[in-house]
Order: C-alpha cells, then structure tokens, then sequence
C-alpha cells in the first residue's frame, strides 16, 4: 500500500512480526468496527511520519486464530510486538496525540 | 490561530446536519469532530458504536451506525465543510469572537454551534477499567464477534440493551438482558423482540454488583433488588447500556445547564444564554434522544445560526 502499512494474513503473521527490524504495530480490526475506521486515518498517518516503527493490519474476521491466540476480545486492539514478542497493547480507539504519547518509547527520541 | 464564520463542535447527527446546513448556506464551518475511542464521545457521535438504524427515514432497509455517519460526514464535506480530528480543550464564549482551543492551538469564530452529544453511562465498579476489552465491552458492534457460542450478558432495559441483545444473539449462544426494574424502557416492537427471542434471558430487578476474573472476565456478581439474593451469572462477556450523561464538562460556568448537565436552550429553538452561541442534539436533549430528532435540531441551530449572523452582521470569509 502507498502509506507502507502492510497487511497481515495467519499464513504471513508469524513471519513478518518475528523478522520485523524496528517495532511493529499491528491494528487488529474489522470492516463492521465503526472505531476501528476512525483510527485508520490516523494509524497511516504514522506510518508515514514515523519510520521508526512498522505498522501492520490484521483483519479478525478472516484472521479469527491470530486474533485468539493474542487474546483480542474488543476491536480495536493495537499490539506492538518486538524481536516477535508483544511489547504493548492498546485497547480501544484513541486520538493521534494520545497514540503517539503511548508509542513514545518505541520511536526514536529525536527525529 | 483560524477564523471561521461558524464553528461547530461535535460530529453527530446534531452537528453534521448543522454542518451541511450551513456549508450550504456558504458559512465556511468548521466542525472539531472529536477524537477517536471507543466509548460514544467520539467523531460521529454514538452511532459509531451501533449496529443496525432500523427508525432513521430514508432507509427501508436499515443501514449500520456508522455507515449513516460516515455518509453524513461526506455530505457536509461535499458542501465545503471543513473538520478537524481534534478536542476542543477550552472555550471562552464571554466575547465576540468566541474562542476555542484544542490544546494550545486557538480557533475563533463569529458564532458556535454546540453539538457535543452524549455519552454511554458505564457501571461504576473499580472492576471495569481491569476488565474493559478482556470480556467488558463498550460496543456491541465491535465485539459480539469475539462471543460466538459463549453466554453473555447486557445490562439495561432501554432500547439501546435490547437491540445490543438482539443483535448479539447472532453469536452469542445466550443473552442474559440484566434489567433493573420489572419491566422494559425500551419500545414496544424492541420489547417483543426481546420477548420473542429464545436465545435472550430476562432478569428482571437485577443489579451487577461486581465483575469477576483478572485478565479476562469468568462473571458477573448480580443481586436481585427485590428479594437480596446474589449470584454469580458465569459471562464471559457483558456489554452495558444503562444510559447517558451529557458531553457538557468543558462548558461549566459558561453555558447554561440544567442540574443534570444538559445544556438549557430557549423552548422552540437552539438558542442558549449565550447570545451567538447555539446548541443542537442530545447535549440539549435527554427526552427524545434519537438520530432524527438530533438530525432536527442540528438544522434548527444552523438555520437559527444564519439568521442571527445576518442581523448582527458577520465578519464572514477567513
């Protein structure tokens, strides 16, 4: 996708979160989420203005055993993942300001 | 520092109708629409977290929460709207121009329009905020998917709790409808619904007391108010519609309200005790509370709007 935000899928999941260089966030999601698409715009946003961390989507509706196996039980949930270890979750929806604020240690201090 | 002929804030039914009123009316608005959560104080109000608009004219077929808001969003823009992602943080409304502040970034205008809305009353219990997400949801719309086959319970007996009911009876293999007195709010055709239901359990004069399990929710501590007995009902998911309270915090002592917190408007119109500052929707509303009386009235505050700025004479174009 033009703003870098890559889609995950089961059969790619494991793979681009453990071999990610930099932090990566993934949005789990779903078409019928009314707040999952209020952050959106801003979830790209970020992933153009900070190359410090990747961001990723994942549908649960088609992804449901990625979605379990992390225990998402409220969309939309943002997890960050490390070296392929969950580093942070965020539940619920959230305004870009407070996002970044909740980011902060995952992106480089000075830009 | 931005000038705009009129401001309106809050995206709902309420303000979005104003919205596509005034921007046709060529009045450059400005709409701070909020900032995105998952509680209904949120852009496009709480709509956003519903599922299916059944009573909204116009569509026979229903149409999703948040797909009417999106295309109401659409049609202000269409007309020139402009929105802004953003809380207001402060106002002074004690001088023309009013101000508005989204953190330290000042926003004027010549009049406002109030539309902040309302927003979902949740339980109160210190339990809640461990177990938002991990079982306790806040939208039905959102969640119900993460209950397929599970027992689950609504608290409330409104429209709102019967229809999230309803709605998460499509995945949930039970619905236990936690009603607080021995009958239901909720309109007659949401009642039978209710009633005609066999995947939905009423318990009538039911409190939840407590919410238990650590990490994920295991069930809810409910007390019958009638008879003191208590029990342990094993959800693993609850979603609450108890009711709302008014989205009115940043205007304490600068807008009139009632005790309640309802912004007070003259009878018949969308006038305020602050003259040029107009209010539309539930934040002045806690009768009728539904899209198309918001709708209503965010057209009443945008007409009311034009006509004052056209006696007082406006600045117009930033």
């Amino acid at each position: 996708m033009a703003d870098g935000i890559v889609t995950l899928t089961t059969s790619t999941f494991d793979e681009t979160v453990a071999s990610s260089e930099v932090p990566i966030l993934v949005d789990f999601w779903a078409e019928w989420c009314g707040p999952c698409k209020m952050i959106a715009p801003i979830l790209s946003e970020i992933a153009t203005e900070q190359p410090g961390i990747k961001i990723a989507k994942l549908n649960v509706d088609e992804n449901p055993d990625i979605a379990m196996r992390f225990n998402v039980m409220s969309i939309p949930t943002l997890l960050v993942f490390n070296q392929g270890e969950v580093q942070k979750r965020l539940v619920g929806a959230k305004g870009k300001g407070q996002l970044l604020q909740e980011l902060n240690e995952f992106l480089p201090t000075s830009r | 520092m931005s000038h705009h002929p009129v401001l309106i804030i809050g995206s709902g039914p309420a303000g979005l109708t104003a919205a596509i009123y005034s921007a046709r009316a060529n009045l450059a608005p400005l709409v701070i629409e909020g900032e995105p959560s998952s509680t209904s104080d949120q852009p496009g109000g709480q709509l956003m977290l519903t599922t299916e608009v059944e009573n909204f004219p116009g569509f026979p077929e229903g149409i999703m929460g948040p797909d009417l808001m999106m295309r109401m969003r659409e049609q202000a823009a269409r007309f020139g709207a402009q929105f802004l992602t953003e809380k207001v943080t402060a106002v002074d409304f004690t001088e023309r121009p009013f101000k508005a502040w989204v953190r330290d970034t000042l926003y004027t205008a010549d009049a406002i329009i109030v539309s902040t809305g309302a927003q979902s009353l949740m339980l109160g219990l210190e339990s809640e905020s461990r177990l938002l997400g991990h079982g306790l949801s806040t939208c039905a719309t959102c969640d119900g998917f993460f209950f397929r086959g599970q027992e689950i319970a609504v608290v409330g007996g409104g429209d709102s709790a019967v229809e999230e009911a309803s709605f998460l009876t499509k995945f949930a293999s039970k619905v236990i409808l936690i009603v607080r007195r021995d009958e239901l709010r909720a309109s007659k055709i949401m009642q039978e619904r209710a009633f005609n239901n066999p995947k939905i359990e009423l318990r009538w004069n039911t409190v939840v007391d407590d919410l238990l399990g650590q990490d994920k929710l295991e069930g809810a501590v409910v007390r019958d108010v009638v008879t003191g007995e208590v029990t342990t009902l094993p959800v693993t998911g609850l979603f609450v519609a108890i009711g709302h309270r008014p989205n009115t915090d940043l205007f304490k002592g600068v807008l009139a309200m009632e005790d309640n917190g309802y912004l007070i408007t003259q009878p018949g119109s969308s006038y305020t005790d602050v003259e040029g500052v107009f209010a539309c929707g539930d934040v002045q509303d806690h009768t009728y509370r539904q899209a198309i009386t918001a709708a209503g009235s965010g057209c009443t505050a945008a007409i009311d709007t034009e006509r004052w700025l056209e006696a007082v004479g406006h600045s117009s174009h930033a």
